[in-house]
């Protein structure tokens, strides 16, 4: 068989510059994962619906396995790597997880992690509803959710939004 | 003084790596490596067949395809059938699959080649070229097919029984045939998976140089998969490490091994001198990895005017799937469980496990408990409704009583040991969770939502779970000389926080920082004794373990400390990594401890200065006592004489939408027994997942085989689980602590409470919203519907009659 023609693909992840060979074929998630060294990014169902592989194009999350790598050339990608501070503490997002239990095996995490950082942008300061509408793409299988919607929550308050009628509760149980 | 940490929330160590992307799941590995190789499997896509001819002749053209192998290019105990990992003497027909099919699949996504290659894209480009000659067999789907047996699974398996298993304490016949009243249930649970967000995975890496099989694998039992490989590959034990990085979730699919790609991908690191990776996708996971839950059940009971139970007599159908390699932990569980808190005088119970043409069955969080919950408690139910009680009424009067224990219920459990509890307080947890649902206060609830047109309904469920089951598990804490602890204990992790959990556990124990001590599971290398984290049973088995390794190192701290401070040991207390004399100034490090511990011939650094025999010790001594070993560690093992017995009760409220039979859930309750709790914070973690997952068994979650074997819905598209929006909002939780007189430290295990009861409290949710009796699950809202519609016109009294 002849050989699979190959692209060089400049890839823009967490504002580092990743050159890559890959096949037309090749999906963002695989690329990031395999050819850049970015495992952050889980995937967990291979057809969009789960949410592990969601990054950041552009600041808006996407699946990345249904993406192809050819086609993020021109795109400015964060993924859960990306998402620390620059003095490599945690973000509000993911110091939230880590307050409120907002995660078991960690699989999904990044996932949510990139979800909720963007829905944040939007809405800094979201209600319950608001919250469980942010993360409703996103599948998990240990955590039950509810801790992740504790963790939109206490994001916000971190990023000092002040909405939400849990967040009295959150600060009582982390008092 | 070193606060406590055994019983608080102390947030987990493991979060770091998983927030920052850092976790190193199976996948995640070898991947900067550039000799990684990638596999890919050909599956059957027909659930019956015999394999006429396989023909590979076109696989090696494609460019990146190193190697294909089909049944006929394995050798020695490859080519055998895999093991029937638990064989049990009623299990007469066992039957395994060979790690490539050999003349039969029996399934559809049984593995018939294997193939590697430079990249998964290309292996699946590989694979589409094999072409396989078939003669098709009808084959066997479902229970009703399985129990008609016009057909068999397996030409030398009579009926399709591959097991039929029968228990009895007393005379459950007779005593129903006496009793003044008596119900016929017939009830139904369907297939549903695990189905972590990781699928399986293996890594392998032979070392020529060292001799030596690395292998990585995504499973819940290393020691199991190491003990499988090595007698596979005809290797020595010794030259074979299976190590189990960050595992994306496990829930009992991972506990079944050797996988057939366990096998395959070592054979291919070893026979093509490169690493090969298998990760399975998706599609896979649901069509070649393990389901649970199918039986179909018929119960008898026999009651007095009060609902107690005189004698109960159960009679269920197990659909194991095409083969039994994890033997009849499932149907037993359900056969012992399912008299969950209650004693039931007289009790038979009979099983046969069937083979069909679908994919295999191994436990499933919860492991047959579901059904046995769901079995008894719709009989509870069932007995409530015929005599116009409360059902927390008729449930009370069959409790075990708290001072009856330990409880010996006559029968054997799935350990083989006697199923005999523990210890629990099922009245003091029904009066807890009266409270948190608001039982007494429901019904004039339901008249104010009645007045707004809408239809409400209460259930509850009760359930006993045995925990910790044995053999046994280990543990070795080793103190450094910088006194940092090393602790490591065999079984592995997937979620569950064991990093946390254990190291507060040792903290306690020992007297240090919390973050002194570095936590190690499912090595080989560092704990080859081991049996897996299944069964609720890591922080009873692995936390006693721990616990008891810990003390041994102690014990060694104080008697050295003891002698370098010139005191008695009794007077010596460990804080924060300081051994003092209790009252005085006088202290030494554990890390000068771990130095003293260590006589050395050579200075490598400051410590090892200190340490070296020509500065220790005696010298009319060996350095080394003939009673004694270098270095400060502590090594243990825990094997209880039986299962520990958590218990709980679920309660929910749910709407049932008048047009659309949508079910929506109002409240949910639980009140949760696991003994003494290492972290609360993570077993409530383990409760709302486990609802989450209950939630998904009940209402949505099935795997929908069509009748030629198909599984019509093996995608997170098509299969139903649980988002956000289906769980409750908030689950309350109030917890109990009867703690186990079994192990030191008083814990039974909580990994698979929450979602036993699930099935079981909907059912009686609905019924109570709906007024007619549930008897299979799960429903969907167009069931419900339908059953709608069957009983519109049958009155109530009708209803009840057909109850009976």
């Amino acid at each position: 068989m002849t050989s699979e023609k190959l692209h060089d693909v400049r890839l823009h992840v967490n504002g580092s510059v990743h050159e890559v060979r890959v096949p037309a074929r090749r999906l963002l998630s695989d690329a990031l994962r395999h050819d850049c060294g970015l495992t952050g990014t889980h995937v967990g169902c291979e057809h969009g619906v789960c949410g592990a592989c969601t990054i950041l194009v552009d600041g808006a999350p996407v699946r990345s396995c249904l993406m192809f790598a050819v086609s993020a050339v021109d795109a400015e990608i964060t993924t859960v790597e990306g998402l620390t501070e620059a003095d490599g503490s945690l973000s509000p997002v993911q110091q939230a997880f880590s307050d409120c239990h907002g995660l078991q095996c960690g699989f999904c995490t990044p996932g949510f992690l990139t979800t909720i950082t963007a829905g944040l942008r939007d809405n800094p300061d979201p209600s319950e509803d608001e919250a469980r509408e942010m993360i409703a793409g996103n599948l998990c299988r240990c955590t039950g959710y509810q801790n992740i919607v504790k963790s939109v929550l206490r994001a916000s308050q971190i990023q000092g939004g002040t909405k939400g009628e849990m967040q009295g509760e959150i600060q009582e149980e982390r008092g | 003084m070193t606060t406590k940490l055994f019983g608080t929330k102390v947030p987990r160590v493991e979060d770091q790596r998983f927030l920052r992307g850092q976790g190193r799941y199976v996948d995640d590995l070898l991947t900067d490596d550039p000799r990684l190789l990638h596999s890919a499997v050909l599956r059957s896509p027909h659930a019956h067949a015999r394999i006429l001819d396989i023909d590979v002749s076109d696989v090696l053209d494609v460019e990146g395809v190193l190697a294909v192998w089909t049944w006929e290019d394995l050798t020695g105990p490859m080519a055998e059938p895999l093991p029937l990992l638990i064989p049990h003497p009623t299990l007469t027909h066992g039957r395994t699959q060979y790690a490539l099919a050999k003349d039969e699949v029996n399934y559809v996504g049984e593995a018939i080649a294997f193939v590697v290659a430079v990249d998964r894209y290309v292996a699946e480009d590989a694979v589409s070229r094999i072409r396989v000659d078939y003669e098709h067999l009808e084959p066997v789907v479902g229970i009703a097919a399985a129990r008609a047996a016009t057909r068999t699974v397996h030409d030398d398996v009579p009926d399709n029984v591959g097991a039929r298993m029968e228990q009895e304490n007393g005379d459950a016949r007779a005593a129903i045939a006496a009793a003044p009243h008596t119900l016929t249930l017939e009830l139904d649970v369907e297939r549903s998976a695990c189905t972590p967000m990781e699928g399986r995975g293996t890594v392998a890496r032979w070392d020529p140089d060292t001799s030596r099989l690395t292998v990585w694998s995504s499973t819940q039992t290393s020691t199991g998969v190491r003990g499988c490989v090595a007698a596979k590959l005809g290797l020595d034990l010794a030259k074979v490490d299976v190590i189990t990085p960050d595992v994306g979730g496990g829930f009992g699919v991972k506990i079944n091994h050797p996988w057939p790609e366990e096998l395959l991908v070592p054979l291919a690191a070893m026979t093509l001198g490169r690493p090969v990776k298998f990760t399975e996708d998706r599609r896979e996971h649901f069509i070649s990895s393990a389901h649970e839950r199918a039986q179909q059940h018929h119960v008898e009971v026999g009651f007095d005017d009060d609902g107690r139970l005189l004698g109960l007599d159960v009679e269920f159908w197990h659909d194991h799937g095409a083969y039994t390699p994890y033997g009849l932990i499932v149907p037993i569980i359900t056969s012992t469980q399912l008299l969950g808190p209650y004693k039931p005088q007289n009790y038979r119970v009979v099983f046969e496990s069937l083979y069909t043409n679908t994919v295999i069955v191994t436990p499933y969080r919860g492991a047959g408990r579901p059904q046995g919950c769901f079995v008894m408690e719709r009989t509870m139910d069932a007995i409530a409704a015929y005599l116009g009680k409360d059902r927390t009424e008729v449930r009370s009067t069959n409790f075990i009583q708290p001072d009856e224990f330990p409880f010996e219920h006559g029968l054997v459990f799935q350990d083989g040991r006697e199923l005999t509890y523990d210890s629990g307080d099922y009245p003091a947890s029904l009066v807890k969770l009266k409270e948190l649902v608001g039982w007494d206060e429901f019904e004039d609830f339901r008249a104010e939502m009645a007045a707004q047109g809408r239809r409400v309904g209460i259930g509850l469920a009760c359930y006993v779970e045995g925990t910790g089951v044995g053999p046994y598990e280990g543990a070795h804490v080793h103190i450094e000389t910088s006194g940092r602890v090393k602790v490591a204990t065999g079984l592995t992790t997937q979620g569950q926080g064991h990093q946390t959990a254990f190291a507060q556990i040792v903290a306690d124990t020992l007297g240090v920082r919390f973050e002194d001590v570095e936590i190690t599971t499912g090595d080989t290398r560092k704990m080859p004794y081991a049996v897996g984290t299944f069964a609720s049973r890591a922080a009873v088995m692995s936390g006693s373990a721990i616990h008891l390794a810990a003390l041994r190192a102690k014990e060694k701290a104080l008697r050295i400390a003891a002698e370098a401070l010139e005191a008695s040991e009794d007077d010596l207390e460990i804080a924060d990594g300081v051994v003092s004399v209790r009252g005085t100034d006088t202290s030494v490090d554990l890390g000068t401890v771990a130095v003293l511990s260590n006589p050395l011939r050579y200075a490598f650094d400051e410590a090892s200065k200190a340490a070296t025999q020509f500065s220790v010790g005696d010298p009319g001594k060996p350095p080394v006592a003939e009673d004694d070993e270098p270095g400060l560690e502590g090594k243990d093992f825990y094997s209880p004489e039986r299962s520990t017995f958590a218990s709980g009760m679920h309660a929910v409220i749910v709407e049932t939408d008048p047009d659309t039979a949508e079910i929506t859930i109002l409240k949910y309750a639980v009140v949760h027994d696991c003994g003494h709790l290492i972290n609360p914070m993570i077993v409530e973690g383990q409760i709302h997942g486990g609802v989450a997952q209950g939630v998904g068994g009940a209402l949505y979650e099935r795997m929908a085989y069509d009748e030629s074997g198909q599984l019509l819905n093996a995608s997170f598209m098509d299969f139903l689980m649980p988002y956000v929006t289906e769980v409750p909002t908030t689950i309350d939780i109030d917890h109990l602590e009867t703690p186990s007189p079994l192990n030191p430290l008083g814990i039974k295990g909580a990994g698979e409470a929450g979602v036993i009861p699930s099935a079981a409290v909907f059912a009686a949710a609905i019924e109570d919203a709906e007024g007619f009796p549930i008897a299979a699950m799960p429903i969907s809202p167009s069931e419900l519907f339908a059953l709608r519609l069957a009983h519109a016109d049958t009155p109530a009294e009708a209803i009840a009659e057909e109850t009976r």
